[in-house]
């Protein structure tokens, strides 16, 4: 049976190492300045890269961010300081499983929320899409983090007359900040590679577009598109734009955990 | 909570904890003279707009569930329960039945559950139980790792990678050994429902498998010792003591991946094939409820079609939350309780 057991840590070893690997080989030989710098060529025409892809990600991310994290966070405070009750395990229980509502029909209500009233697809709405998504992880795990912090620290606060509101930000949530900070980035890990919201709020774009209520590129979405197309020049440039991605979203992650460590983010 | 209802001194410095200490004496001492003075509107504007944020995830649910049911009013009128039954997908007559991808979601994921299930029930077995301390960690950072994977690369990687790999050596040995189930028959294309049931297994594994192991760490190291004091084998240990012990956890674990399973898109949508027949083999190409949506609802012209679309939505939307619900629950059950879970 230890056999048998180990057997299957290799099997399932195995998908990761080739995903990896592949995504390695096949990336790397393919990530060149211009697929850093330009826009896709048109079909036949070798060259070009996913620039506009990789800025639109990044303003879809931080329009997201900038609507996913404050609420996310705030509910957070909620389920810990004030929701020690039934109002509390009702919003605990909706987003648990508002956490495993599909992210495609996340898509279809950012659609009919944004698109239907812009008549546009555009990178707001794809924003939006994503900051729902964001808001159940990080309310969980800000919760979670907050409950870490002791109630003695918040006593010793209340004892030295500090109001409430101002123990909850200056000391509870300070002395967790490391920890919220860790939820918020596994949440933007989380929606960083999604396409399915995407689709049908982004859009795509094959162009620049500076513009928050136009179609925009996203990083994700041109992997697809190029993924499924019968083109060679296209499936290796889908590679390097996987490679990239992972490299974006590992990357994003690990400067802000440094940032904490050393205590440029961090209060306590 | 109690301390919301004391009324607080208050000092002249906003920030007490830096007030010298013989200033904090004599603010104390006049601090009851004050009382008449502290002011609430703070705390409660604070507590107000925390107990608002707590309030829109409830919205949040409201909303999509308004969203969804708005959308799809128009092709509820138009076909009522016979949308689930139908087979019949066609644009042009504007003609609506949502049959086949049900069938197409529900074979994949229950096939990607058969896959996933032995798999990362070992390796949580092997984590928990048998593999030495210093591996345990490098092992869990590891499968979780997969979970991190954006599910459009696991799509790409299935595409040029998986699919060949079936249709060379996978899917002619499954033909000539168990081809007469009629389950493994056709032309081995390799995209297909065999191929999105096994992307899908990859992808649920780390999910499965991490609650598995958290569901596992629960069960008292008693049960263990219990169990091999009576002269059971490390097997037997692992079978009685530890697995029957963590059942409920162990079933809510496979019900979360298959909540996952079935609204999965990106990865399903490039390897599935997606057609949108009813068909016995496994090596058919299939179609599932979410690739239907990520494929055509751009391209829906008219408001019925994009309205069945949205109503496809609504029934994915709703089996998820009941899976997920019911999956909740059951873990619930065996990990409440624990010190990370309950009030610091």
């Amino acid at each position: 049976m230890t056999f048998l057991s180990v057997l299957t840590v290799l099997l399932v070893l195995l998908p990761l190492f080739a995903i990896f690997a592949y995504l390695v080989y096949k990336g790397i030989g393919s990530i060149n300045l211009a697929f850093l710098t330009q826009t896709p060529k048109p079909v036949g025409e070798p060259g070009g890269g996913m620039a506009n892809a990789i800025v639109g990600s990044m303003v879809i991310l931080a329009i997201a961010s900038l609507l996913g994290v404050p609420l996310g966070i705030g509910a957070g405070i909620f389920l810990s300081e004030y929701g020690r009750n039934r109002y509390g395990d009702i919003v605990r229980f909706i987003s648990d499983v508002l956490n495993g509502v599909p992210s495609i029909v996340i898509g279809i209500v950012a659609y009919g929320l944004v698109v239907m009233r812009q008549k546009h697809f555009s990178a707001l709405a794809g924003g939006v899409a994503l900051a729902i998504m964001m808001v159940p992880t990080i309310a969980r795990t800000t919760e979670q983090m907050l409950l870490l912090v002791p109630q003695a620290i918040r006593e010793a606060a209340y004892g030295l007359g500090v109001s409430r509101w101002r123990t909850t930000l200056s000391i509870t949530l300070r002395t967790a900040t490391s920890g919220v900070i860790t939820g918020v980035m596994l949440a933007f890990a989380r929606v960083a590679g999604e396409t399915a919201p995407l689709l049908f709020t982004a859009f795509g774009n094959q162009f620049w577009n500076w513009k928050s209520d136009q179609p925009t590129a996203a990083l994700s979405l041109q992997i697809f598109t190029y993924a499924i197309s019968p083109f060679d020049e296209w499936h290796r440039q889908a590679w390097a734009g996987a490679l990239v991605l992972i490299i974006l979203i590992v990357g994003a992650v690990a400067a802000v955990r440094i940032a904490v460590r050393h205590g440029t983010l961090a209060g306590a | 909570m109690s301390n919301q209802a004391l009324p607080r001194p208050r000092f002249n410095a906003p920030e007490p904890e830096r007030e010298s200490k013989a200033n904090l004496k004599v603010e104390a001492r006049t601090a009851p003279l004050l009382q008449g003075k502290v002011s609430e509107v703070p705390d409660a504007l604070f507590g107000g707009a925390m107990r608002l944020c707590g309030l829109a995830v409830v919205a949040l649910l409201g909303l999509i569930v308004y969203q969804l049911v708005v959308g799809s009013t128009l092709s509820w009128h138009a076909f009522g329960w016979k949308f689930f039954a139908q087979s019949d997908w066609n644009p042009v007559s504007d003609q609506y039945g949502a049959l086949p991808f049900i069938y197409g979601t529900v074979v994949s994921s229950l096939l990607a559950l058969v896959i996933a299930i032995p798999l990362s029930l070992g390796v949580a077995v092997f984590i928990t139980e048998m593999c030495p301390i210093w591996l345990r960690g490098i092992l869990s950072f590891t499968t979780e790792l997969l979970a991190a994977i954006p599910s459009v690369v696991y799509g790409l990687w299935a595409i040029f990678i998986l699919v060949p790999v079936l249709r060379a050596y996978v899917q002619p040995f499954l033909a000539t050994t168990f081809g007469w189930t009629g389950l493994f028959s056709g032309p081995p294309y390799g995209i297909g429902m065999l191929a999105a049931g096994v992307i899908l297994a990859i992808m649920i594994i780390p999910i499965i498998s991490s609650i598995t192991r958290e569901v596992l760490t629960v069960v008292p190291q008693h049960q263990r010792e219990g169990v091999l004091a009576l002269g059971a084998t490390r097997w037997e240990m692992i079978r009685m003591g530890v697995l029957r012990n963590a059942r409920a956890g162990i079933v809510g674990a496979i019900i979360l991946g298959l909540g996952r399973a079935l609204g999965e898109t990106m990865a399903v949508t490039m390897v599935i094939g997606n057609r949108p027949e009813i068909a016995k083999s496994l090596f058919a190409p299939g179609y599932t409820m979410a690739s239907v949506l990520a494929n055509e609802f751009t391209e829906a012209t008219g408001d019925l079609y994009l309205s069945a679309l949205i109503e496809i939505g609504l029934a994915l939307f709703f089996v998820t939350i009941v899976v997920n619900a019911l999956a909740r629950l059951m873990v619930w059950s065996v990990t409440r309780g624990q010190p990370s879970r309950s009030i610091a």
